[in-house]
């Protein structure tokens, strides 16, 4: 055969390894994943509206739209 | 002939998937190699076919097989490769190399959209009725300022960045 001898492959627990594999790369990866969004987004979110309410005068918004002639019930 | 041709062209690319089948197909069918080939061999999916592929042999491949019927230890490397060859077309390295095709794919798939694009141009040019009143930019214009007027979506929308006291987008 060949000049040298090759040392023999896995032939066992093939499957089992590949299947450890991804479900370590998947519990990472959904961890991340998760933890982005809670931070970027849910977060976020949730901080630019308590920032709006914060601070809302309703009835200033309200004659600010009135002025504008959007209304059909006031003028 | 045409039909019997492009029908051993499907045999040869698919390889023969189905117990039940006809096993002599070399000397019946008149579009491709016929013998000592087989018109159907080994895949990836069908690796082991019942069928070797070449299946007349000459008196040397014969007295191979015959010395393959004794110990393995005493066939030398060549004959060895000779056997598989005898009974394989390709080794699975050959037949799962790569080629050029995507290039030509890509290239065809690309040329006719562009062509469907000139079309589309074409079309707008000479065929398209004009467009309804809502979509000319007077009206789009007049709609934006009612969006930004009714503050629509004021906490991360559209309202958010629309700057009130300056009347201009937020930098």
């Amino acid at each position: 055969m060949a000049p040298e001898v090759l040392p023999k492959p896995r032939m066992r627990g093939l499957l089992a390894r590949r299947l450890r594999n991804h479900m370590a790369v998947a519990f990472v990866l959904s961890l991340g994943v998760a933890a982005l969004y809670k931070f970027r987004v849910a977060d976020r979110r949730k901080k630019a509206y308590a920032d709006f309410y914060r601070n809302y005068d309703v009835m200033k918004d309200f004659e600010e739209m009135r002025k504008a002639g959007i209304f059909q019930s006031v003028k | 002939m045409l039909p019997r041709a492009a029908w051993s062209l499907v045999l040869r690319k698919g390889g023969r998937g189905r117990r039940g089948m006809h096993s002599s197909e070399g000397t019946t069918r008149g579009g491709g190699k016929m013998s000592p080939y087989t018109n159907c061999y080994a895949q990836r999916y069908y690796p082991m076919p019942e069928e070797p592929f070449c299946t007349e042999l000459n008196a040397e491949q014969q007295a191979l097989k015959e010395k393959e019927k004794g110990s393995w230890t005493q066939l030398t490397h060549a004959e060895k490769v000779a056997l598989y060859r005898l009974q394989f077309n390709e080794t699975f390295a050959e037949m799962n190399r790569r080629s050029n095709e995507w290039k030509t794919v890509m290239g065809c798939v690309f040329f006719f959209i562009g062509f469907a694009a000139l079309v589309i141009w074409w079309q707008r040019v000479y065929v398209f009725p004009p467009k309804p009143i809502t979509l000319t930019d007077e009206w789009k214009a007049q709609q934006l300022q009612r969006m930004l007027d009714m503050k629509v979506n004021p906490v991360q929308g559209l309202a958010s960045r629309w700057d009130y006291e300056k009347k201009q987008w937020k930098k």
